[in-house]
């Protein structure tokens, strides 16, 4: 009924101006909030502005931005992974142990990233043919993939003083003035962002999360769409692990605790739905920088890490609160 | 007769933003009586009863209620008053027992810490002891659509209504099962409730109803006696201009020409033995009670579900289709009756809708999307299908049904289909939309594209086919052409004087 309504009008008014549309873009909105945000802190802190806190800030959240560019992609398919933090930290713990036992670390990261492949292959399975929920399988992986990092290690931090340079140069070392890091992220996000947007293959996630009823009957395969997002979502774990690994010079078991909420939030904050079929990179990315810049700020202001996670969660919540009416507005 | 009036609304304006969704609405409710509304879809109806159920509040105008001027601002409220509203969608819970479903709203404002179950129990045989024999302990999801919907209308008994709205009960229902809810119908009415009935079937509304209204563009067009009114001008009131042909002109010869040939399919546990062909130019048909297998037979052809054995050629060539993507690669393609929960993407852009069958005629060499090419498809077959949209970037449920309905239909014709199942092609299409689409059939059928309709809908099949295969319990009983169509005949084939029919 009310459909019907908006349509008579949308009929009248042809096709909304280019910035009436650029406003009403969730990312135009992240985009601003980031800058004043930018803009207060530079006038709070003496330090915000230096390039130590840009350079430090930025390699925070450039490999939580890869596990971002997963979730989000398994988000709009309509699914949802919980276990990223831990498998993060498992990629991190095998290619340390398997370079601890003589193995090459590039051969050793080679196979943890194989590894956390077929974990999420492994999930998938019970998705796709099993019919479990991600909620409950992810879940379930949190705590294995966990377990086998404490298990591998003995609980402590495997020290990895022998890597060689050439490793510890993708995650420690620049480029003239730009971080290794950041060059990867932005491959990343450039590629991912653009095949979301423009090639077939992504599209059908789009249309597998919108219904996925809908989809099977134009003929895709949606369960082979949900398959592969969810193995996808954890080859990007294995990818970051094994870029924290080389940036720390070690194994942490421990890595990564709550890192899903963090990543699931900033998916959420740019604008991915947890019912599916709604999403993209870029906002997914401007959610991470927003988190980071909130936490590496609130560390600047010298406010208790106690209080962090509070403003963080509020954060969350205020977010997704206006996103919520903004689109009931649009609506 | 100024004593019969139970509800009297006056002057009732409501609007939503600068749209006008009710515009000076007067309306009478006697007591007692059975009032159909009619109206295409955006017509005013709902956002009406709304209005009545407290749900929307109105700018201006007046609600009378028993002679006093009231004030409904809540369906809450509206309960108190005596006005139940069973809506279109079934909302039950399915875990629990008819019972507790049905007394919900006492339990709700009870003050005892326990729950009686058995009194429960035995106040629902009290209430059903009017309505049908459903057993009241049952849980909700074991019932059948129907009675599901006779729990909802159980319910709005319970809250000692005077007023009853039934939005499209009959939208599920199959015709037996209609049937019996009309009978209660006029039972409640005979008890002196007065019932608002929307539909938009005018046999339905003929059949069953005292008086009728026409609602269009948020204005009340006329009421009348349904004794003094004839159905042609029901539609031409709710359209608002003359219909002189509501279908399209049948095929003009026949031809020899085989599109599709069907022979022995069978499935495991849904169909046997079925055959038949559907010649070029022809517009086929199948009719049949819901679950006798209609739906499953054509998507069984199309491999989207179901394990079949027998054999199918198109336009001569026997196919081997291992899955429903091989179906489309050949031309045959499947439009869902359910439109919202499996013909479109709801919350995507007409444009990303359109494409979804065949995504590779949008994109370049490399998989790459090009979306001038998209936008060109969806604004060709949009203008083919008389498409009324604002942006094609805009969602499809920014759309009226009717027009949903051909955003789902160009997705079909976006592969050049040769073969075009449709199952229920004009469910929740206005009259306006719905004559449009039966044209764009016909024009389909003569361009030499298969075109086979299942419908529920007797005077739609009749209306649009040149022949019509009927379904009974998996098999095909039997087929009507020409001068043989008829309600009378295809319900006979359908139902051959079985038992099943009648146990709801």
């Amino acid at each position: 009924m009310d459909n019907t309504v908006n349509l008579a009008q949308a009929g009248a008014t042809d096709s909304t101006p280019f910035l009436m549309r650029l406003f009403r873009m969730r990312e135009t909105g992240l985009i601003v909030i980031i800058l004043a945000l930018f803009l207060i802190m530079s006038f709070a802190s003496p330090y915000f502005l230096t390039w130590a806190n840009m350079r430090a800030m930025s390699m925070a959240f450039a490999v939580d931005g890869l596990l971002v560019i997963g979730m989000t992609i398994l988000l709009i398919s309509g699914g949802i992974d919980l276990s990223v933090g831990s498998v993060t930290a498992l990629a991190m713990v095998i290619a340390g142990w398997l370079f601890l036992s003589g193995i090459d670390p590039w051969v050793a990261s080679a196979m943890a990233i194989a590894l956390c492949t077929a974990i999420g292959a492994f999930m998938g399975f019970f998705v796709t043919r099993v019919g479990l929920h991600h909620f409950i399988v992810s879940l379930a992986i949190m705590v294995i993939a966990r377990g086998a990092c404490l298990l591998f290690t003995g609980g402590r931090p495997l020290g990895l003083y022998t890597l060689p340079p050439e490793f510890k140069f993708i995650g420690q070392g620049s480029i003239g003035p730009i971080p290794i890091v950041i060059i990867i992220f932005l491959v990343f996000v450039i590629a991912f962002d653009f095949m979301l947007r423009r090639t077939t293959m992504f599209r059908k996630v789009f249309y597998t999360g919108s219904n996925e009823k809908a989809a099977a009957y134009s003929g895709i395969r949606t369960k082979k769409v949900i398959f592969l997002t969810t193995t996808l979502c954890s080859t990007l774990c294995g990818i970051a692990g094994i870029i924290y690994m080389a940036r720390f010079g070690s194994a942490q078991p421990t890595f990564g605790l709550g890192l899903e909420l963090t990543i699931i939030a900033a998916a959420v904050i740019g604008g991915a739905s947890l019912n599916g079929g709604s999403g993209s990179i870029l906002g997914a990315i401007l959610g991470v920088i927003l988190l980071s810049l909130v936490s590496s700020s609130l560390a600047l202001l010298d406010v208790s890490v106690y209080w962090q996670d509070i403003i963080r969660g509020s954060i969350l919540l205020v977010a997704v609160t206006i996103d919520h009416y903004l689109n009931k507005r649009r609506g | 007769m100024q004593d019969d009036v139970i509800l009297r609304i006056s002057n009732l304006s409501k609007s939503f933003g600068p749209v006008k969704a009710l515009r000076g609405i007067d309306f009478e409710l006697r007591k007692g009586e059975i009032h159909a509304i009619a109206g295409e879809n955006g017509a005013g109806k709902s956002t009406l009863m709304n209005v009545i159920d407290g749900i929307l509040q109105p700018e201006s105008g007046q609600i009378v209620l028993d002679g006093k001027p009231v004030k409904i601002s809540s369906p809450t409220m509206a309960q108190q008053l005596g006005i139940g509203f069973v809506h279109q969608e079934i909302a039950l819970c399915p875990d629990v027992s008819v019972a507790e479903n049905i007394f919900m709203a006492k339990t709700n404002t009870s003050r005892s810490w326990l729950m009686d179950y058995n009194k429960l129990e035995r106040d629902a045989v009290d209430v059903f002891r009017q309505l049908s024999d459903i057993d009241p302990s049952i849980l909700v999801k074991n019932l059948s659509i129907s009675n599901q919907q006779l729990v909802e209308i159980a319910k709005a008994l319970t809250l000692d209504c005077r007023i009853l709205i039934l939005d499209e009960p009959t939208a599920a229902l199959t015709e037996t099962e209609a049937q019996t809810l009309f009978g209660i119908m006029r039972k409640l009415a005979d008890q002196g409730i007065s019932i608002i009935y929307i539909s938009h079937r005018m046999v339905e509304i003929f059949d069953n109803c005292d008086r009728v209204s026409v609602f269009r563009d948020g204005q009340h067009i006329v009421t009348q006696n349904v004794a003094e009114i004839q159905p042609s001008d029901v539609v031409n009131a709710m359209v608002g201009r003359v219909i002189d042909n509501l279908y399209p002109e049948k095929q003009v010869a026949s031809s020899d020409g085989v599109i599709l040939k069907v022979s022995n399919l069978t499935e495991a546990t849904r169909f046997r033995d079925v055959s038949f062909n559907l010649k070029k130019g022809e517009i086929l048909g199948i009719a049949g009670l819901i679950g006798a297998g209609r739906s499953e037979i054509v998507k069984g052809i199309c491999q989207l579900e179901g394990d079949v054995t027998g054999d199918v050629w198109l336009n001569g060539e026997k196919l081997n289709l291992r899955n429903y993507r091989d179906s489309i690669a050949k031309g045959m393609v499947y439009l869902s009756e359910d439109r919202k929960g499996d013909g479109v993407f709801l919350d995507l852009p007409i444009a990303a809708n359109v494409s979804a069958l065949k995504l590779e005629q949008v994109a370049n060499g490399v998989g790459l999307i090009q979306s001038a090419m998209e936008d060109t498809q969806a604004a060709t077959l949009g203008r083919k299908l008389n498409l009324k949209c604002g942006s094609l970037s805009d969602p499809v449920s920014s759309l009226s049904g009717g027009n949903q309905q051909k955003v789902a239909l160009a997705k079909m014709l976006s592969v050049n289909p040769r073969l075009i199942f449709l199952d229920e092609p004009t469910r929740g299409v206005d009259v306006g939309a719905k004559s449009e689409i039966h044209r764009i059939l016909r024009d389909q059928a003569n361009e030499g594209v298969g075109i086979v309709v299942i419908s529920s809908e007797l005077p739609e099949l009749i209306g649009v086919c040149d022949r019509v295969l009927v379904v009974r319990e998996g098999r095909i009983s039997g087929q009507v052409t020409g001068d043989e169509m008829t309600e009378e005949n295809i319900m006979h084939l359908a139902s051959v004087m079985d038992a099943q029919a009648s146990v709801a």
